[in-house]
Formats: structure tokens, sequence, C-alpha cells
């Protein structure tokens, strides 16, 4: 069974933050609006964030991009009180709408604030609301529940399907995340972590990957390549 | 019992509320009244609107509604714990006060229940918690100690209102119909026999006892579910006992401020005395004591370490945008109690009431600058974020106080203030031991050592 994990060179990432605008468009994350978006309210399953070091003349800003870490000692789902947050077999940490009490426990223990909350119903500005994506896996989430990345779950069931469609056996390459699709860097790479062969798996274990808030032991599965 | 009954003062005092109402007592309940309606509007407007309405946002996920819960279940502990200890203990000048202790306790923790409830994202799923509870979850934890609190402690009001129950029945034959059938309800057909009180003794002896681990794990686990994640300054083996100590702390203070209303109010005076102030004081001293010994351990560990996330949230609350609300729970709960309590002067109704004030305030700061700092300053965040409280989260919050103040006053003009039985018992014991030391002294009685 693979072990879906995500490696992001960041010499390679120059913030140009397609990542984050391909997972809205396929995950159908709500648009929150500037005046939302300034009181913290904007859901963004991956975020490119700016961690400044250092003060002028040294300043170094250290561009992180930050999808949910798929830990395997997952912090969030030890503290779901209703198990409305849960991992699969292949690792990959899902939310359950329907399930979800909206407590917030789980934002409040991610270490890394990867789980966003649904403040209101979702909108959308009418533009854009003809172009979300149909597929009933990533519909609207309701008001009051938490939801975050999936790594694309949807498009893993897809490749499944395809390849049995074409009758031939499901391979890890079959599947990426739209992140990784359409990094312009080629920045990102994704696949099955347990695969000695796979290039993640080699990535991971190179000495310039490094990952976030590893002294937490949470064991993120999102490997990030060191700058420089 | 006898229909010549002449009614003692107690007696006349206790049920004198009971049975007449002034005009200002409806004038407060109708202003408690509106301000619940408020909180309900607003409650209204966030349940078809959204905790967006709030002022919480990523990553402050919790604020002043979770504040609330660990507020309301604190002070919580002031009725059961303090009445419980004091009861095993047989402390005699618990007697005028453990009823209104124990009300409290009942009170407060239906509030408690009520804000996590304000708090979820899908109130609506809140049974979800019985049906698919996980244990290894610390908010189950609170749910299940909370539970067994509230059962535990409403039996714990309950039973030693029985004879009391009792009295109403024979005496307020006056009263309406729905008041007497609920009086000879509850009283359980209580006539007072020898065997019942027996019974009645042992039950609450056992509540006593039992009733006190459950109240210290119900507050500790109130703590935990900040302690078990890894937010700075919550991860720490110190908030379970921190939190224990500064729920009997802000306890023993809403029992001041209740027991000097009541006695005010209900013109009883002459039975919650200087003695009640006196001991609960010295009680309240030592507690804020205890709670500045915590407190200072804890800011002393993590601001003499380097730990980076720590410091920072150290930071925000001693020099940041926290300092001011740091400061005022440091005089409240410290300088003022210090300052007041100390001298014996000082320890009369009006200045363990301005004490008490104070530090209900200051631990319910406490509680807020526990929650709040941490959230605004997680160990992985590109920028720093403010949390300020809309006017829905205040409101919420004045409306919970106005309803516990309301139930609390509502309830006591149905059942007694004073558990009169125990009064009543706890005179007759003096005035036994009175008589036995007047015999002894006059040479009538041989003392004799008690036989194992
Ligand atoms: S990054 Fe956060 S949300 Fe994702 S698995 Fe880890 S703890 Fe859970
Ligand atoms: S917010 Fe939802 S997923 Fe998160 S802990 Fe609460 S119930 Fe579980």
């Amino acid at each position: 069974m693979p072990r879906w994990g995500m490696v992001i060179d960041l010499d390679k990432c120059f913030a140009c933050q397609s990542c984050t605008v391909a997972c809205r468009m396929e995950n159908n994350t709500p648009v929150a609006g500037p005046d939302q978006t300034a009181r913290g309210r904007a859901i963004l399953w991956n975020e490119v964030l700016p961690f400044i070091e250092g003060e002028y003349p040294k300043v170094h800003v250290q561009l992180i991009p930050r999808p949910c870490q798929m830990c395997d000692n997952p912090p969030c789902i030890h503290v779901c009180p209703v198990k409305a947050t849960y991992k699969t077999d292949e690792g990959i940490i899902l939310v359950d709408y329907k399930r979800c009490i909206g407590c917030r426990f789980c934002a409040v223990a991610c270490p890394y604030q990867v789980r966003y909350f649904n403040w209101y119903v979702p909108e959308w500005p009418a533009a854009l609301k003809a172009h979300l994506n149909p597929d009933p896996e990533v519909q609207p989430r309701p008001r009051g529940v938490i939801e975050k990345c999936t790594f694309c779950i949807q498009r893993l069931r897809k490749a499944r399907e395809k390849a049995e469609a074409e009758g031939r056996p499901f391979t890890a390459t079959d599947y990426v995340p739209a992140c990784v699709q359409t990094c312009t860097g080629h920045a990102r790479y994704f696949g099955d972590l347990d695969d000695p062969n796979s290039l993640v798996h080699q990535l991971a274990h190179s000495p310039r990957a490094f990952r976030l808030l590893e002294e937490m032991g949470t064991q993120p599965k999102v490997y990030y390549l060191k700058q420089g | 019992m006898d229909r010549t009954h002449r009614e003692s003062d107690l007696e006349r005092t206790v049920l004198g509320p009971l049975r007449k109402t002034s005009m200002q007592f409806w004038l407060v309940i109708a202003v408690l009244g509106g301000l619940v309606l408020m909180g309900a509007v607003l409650l209204g407007r966030q349940w078809t609107t959204g905790l967006g309405v709030t002022g919480l946002k990523r990553p402050i996920y919790w604020g002043v509604y979770i504040s609330n819960f660990v507020f309301f279940i604190g002070i919580s502990h002031a009725g059961t714990l303090i009445s419980a200890i004091l009861r095993v203990t047989q402390a005699e000048w618990r007697r005028p006060i453990t009823r209104i202790a124990e009300a409290i306790t009942f009170f407060a923790l239906i509030l408690g229940a009520l804000q996590l409830w304000i708090d979820l994202g899908r109130p609506d799923r809140i049974l979800f918690l019985f049906f698919f509870g996980r244990f290894q979850s610390p908010l189950l934890w609170d749910v299940t100690c909370v539970t067994l609190y509230l059962l535990s402690s409403t039996l714990y009001l309950y039973l030693p209102m029985i004879p009391d129950l009792a009295r109403l029945r024979d005496r307020m034959t006056d009263a309406p119909r729905w008041r007497r059938r609920i009086y000879t309800v509850m009283a359980a057909g209580w006539h007072g026999s020898h065997e019942q009180h027996r019974r009645l003794e042992r039950g609450i002896s056992i509540m006593a006892v039992l009733i006190i681990p459950i109240a210290v794990s119900v507050h500790t686990v109130v703590s935990w579910i900040f302690g078990m994640t890894m937010q700075p300054m919550w991860h720490s083996t110190i908030l379970g006992p921190y939190f224990v100590v500064g729920a009997i702390f802000s306890g023993i203070a809403m029992l001041f401020i209740f027991m000097t209303i009541v006695r005010r109010a209900w013109h009883l005076e002459r039975w919650i005395k200087a003695k009640q102030y006196d001991y609960l004081g010295i009680l309240l001293l030592v507690m804020s004591a205890f709670w500045g010994y915590f407190t200072l351990s804890e800011y002393l560990t993590t601001g003499y370490s380097s730990l980076i996330n720590e410091v920072q949230v150290l930071l925000a609350k001693i020099q940041g945008e926290y300092a001011p609300w740091f400061c005022a729970m440091v005089f409240c709960n410290l300088i003022l109690p210090f300052a007041i309590l100390i001298r014996r002067k000082g320890r009369t109704p009006t200045g363990a009431f301005i004490v008490a004030v104070g530090v209900a305030i200051g631990m319910w700061i406490e509680r807020y600058t526990i929650i709040a700092p941490s959230l605004t300053r997680p160990a992985l965040m590109a920028r720093f974020a403010i949390y300020t409280p809309t006017f829905t989260e205040v409101g919420l919050t004045i409306a919970s106080l106005a309803l516990f103040a309301l139930l609390f006053l509502l309830f006591f003009k149905l059942f007694p203030a004073i558990s009169v039985w125990e009064v009543e018992e706890g005179q007759a014991v003096a005035a036994a031991r009175q008589k036995a030391e007047e015999l002894l002294r006059q040479g009538q009685l041989e003392p004799t050592l008690p036989t194992p």
C-alpha cells in the first residue's frame, strides 16, 4: 500500500502562488473577500508563507509553501472528540464534514495552522461560481465545520478509476495533487514514500531534506529541501 | 407534625422571602431577564449567520466562549468542593452557607456546559458527542467529567434539602398549588423519623467524600484540553493543579458574592455572621497565596528558559498587548485580597464583597490570558495575529452571567437559602455541649473517656 508524501524544493520555489490558486480551483475553497481576509478568515488549503529572518540590513525572507503536512502522528486526530477527522490506510488525513461538530479542537492542536474553519456559508462571486469543480467529493462544505488540504483525494479516486477503465494496474505515478501538477518551478514532487525507487523517497532521504517542526514528533509526510 | 407548631425565629426569617416578594426583587428579575433576552437574540444571530460574528479567526480559534467555559466550571467549585470539605472536616460554621454554595455549583455547571455549546460551529450536532464520542479526546474527558459532576452535585444539593422540603410542605399551606405539589413530591415522604435521619446523614456523608475527587478531576481535565496540545505555554504539567487552585479560588469569591447578596436581600444577617466572613476570608487568602505561587512557578520557569516559542508568549503577556490584562489580573488576584483581607477588620461583608468581585474578574482575566496569547503566537506562524472580541461575544458573556444570577435568585425564591434543619441541628449540638460542660463544672457528671 502506498504511503503518499510530498517533497518541496525550496531552491526551486519562487513563490508564484500558482499552487495556492490551483488548489482553490480544484477544491472549491470559498472566496472570503478582502475584508474577511484581513480579519484572518480566508480559507487557503495551501499557502506560501513568508518567514522574515534577521533584521535590516541583513534580512532574509524564507518562503515556505505549506499544504497539510499529513502527519503520521497527527495531533489533530488525537484530539477530535467525535472521530470527524481520520487517517486513511494510505496515510492521508481527511475530515468528515457530516460528522464534524465545529469545536475547532483539531485546529488548535495542529501546530501548522493547516486547518480552516467555515465562519460563514461559503460564497463565490457569480463568475467564479460557474467554474466550481463539479466533483461531488469537493462540493462546498457547510457552515461551521473544519476543512483542510486532502492531497486532492478526489484525484486519487479518479486515477484509480481511470486505470481500471483502461485495464491496467494503478501505479503511484498516476496520481498527483493539483498543486504538484501546476507548480511553475517544478519544485514539488509527489509519490509513494515507501517505494525505495520513487523520486520522493530518494529526495526525502537527501541531506537537504528537513521537515517543519520536526522536534514535535508529528512525523509529517511533507518534506522540504533546504535552500542554498 | 403538630399543628400548634410555633415558628422559630430562624424559620420565620428563612421562610419569609419565600412567602412575600418585594417590588425590588421583580425589578431585578426583569433587568436580568432583559439581559438574557438580549443574549438569546445574539445567539440566534450567531446560529443563523455563523461564528463569523465573533472575533475568532485563524489561528485564534478559541476565545471568550472557552474562557467563559473555564470560568463557569471554575466557580462551580465554590460549592460542592467547599461545602464537601467543610462537611467532611465537620466545620460547624459551614452550616448556614452550604446551601448557597451547592446552588452555585449546580447553576455554574449548567452555564459552563452552555458555553461549550455556544462555542460549537455546529450546535445542531451536539449530541454527536454522546453518539460518536471518542475517549482519546480530552474534550470527551470534559464532557464525561462535567456530566458526572453535574449529576452528583444535583444529588448533593438535593439530599440535604429533603428535610427542609418536608418543612415547606407542612408549613407553606397558603402557597399556590403548584408550589405545594413541588414541595410534596420533592420531600419524598420525609417525616423526620430516626431511621430516615440516619439514612440521610449516611447518604450525605458518602456524597461529600465522593464529590471531592470528582470536583478535582473536573477542573483538571478542563485544563487538559489545553495541556494536551503542544501550543506554547499550554503544554505544561502545572496546568492541572493550577486550574484546580484557580477554580477553588474563584469559587470562594463567587460564594462571597452570592452569600452577601442573599444575606442582604433575604435579611439573613443573624445567621450568616461575621464568623463565616472571617473564616472564609482566610480561606480565600490562602488560595490567593497558592495561586500566586503557581503563577510565579509557571512564569519564572518559562521566562528563565530560552525556548523561543514559549518566551514569545510570555513576553506578549508581560510586555506585549496582553500586559494590561496581566497587570489587572495580578492586582485583582494577589494585591487586592492581601490588601483588604489580611487584617481581621477587613474581613467584613463589605470588604469581602469588594475583594470577591475583584477576584472573580481577575480569575476571568486569568482564563483569558491563558487561552488567547498562546493562540496568537503559535510555533509556526509567519505573522502574529490579534484577537479582538466582538459585541456578540461580550454580550453573550454578560447574558450568561445574568442567566446565572437569574436562575440562582429564582431558585431561592422557591427554596430556603439556609439549610434550616442543619442550622437547628448545629444549635442543638451547641446547646447540648454547653449543658454538658455546665454539668461537668458542677461535678454532676463523671468525665469518661470514650470506649473504643
Ligand atoms: S499538519 Fe495539522 S492538519 Fe495536517 S495532519 Fe498534521 S496536525 Fe493534522
Ligand atoms: S472541529 Fe470537527 S474535526 Fe476538528 S476536532 Fe472538532 S469535531 Fe473533530
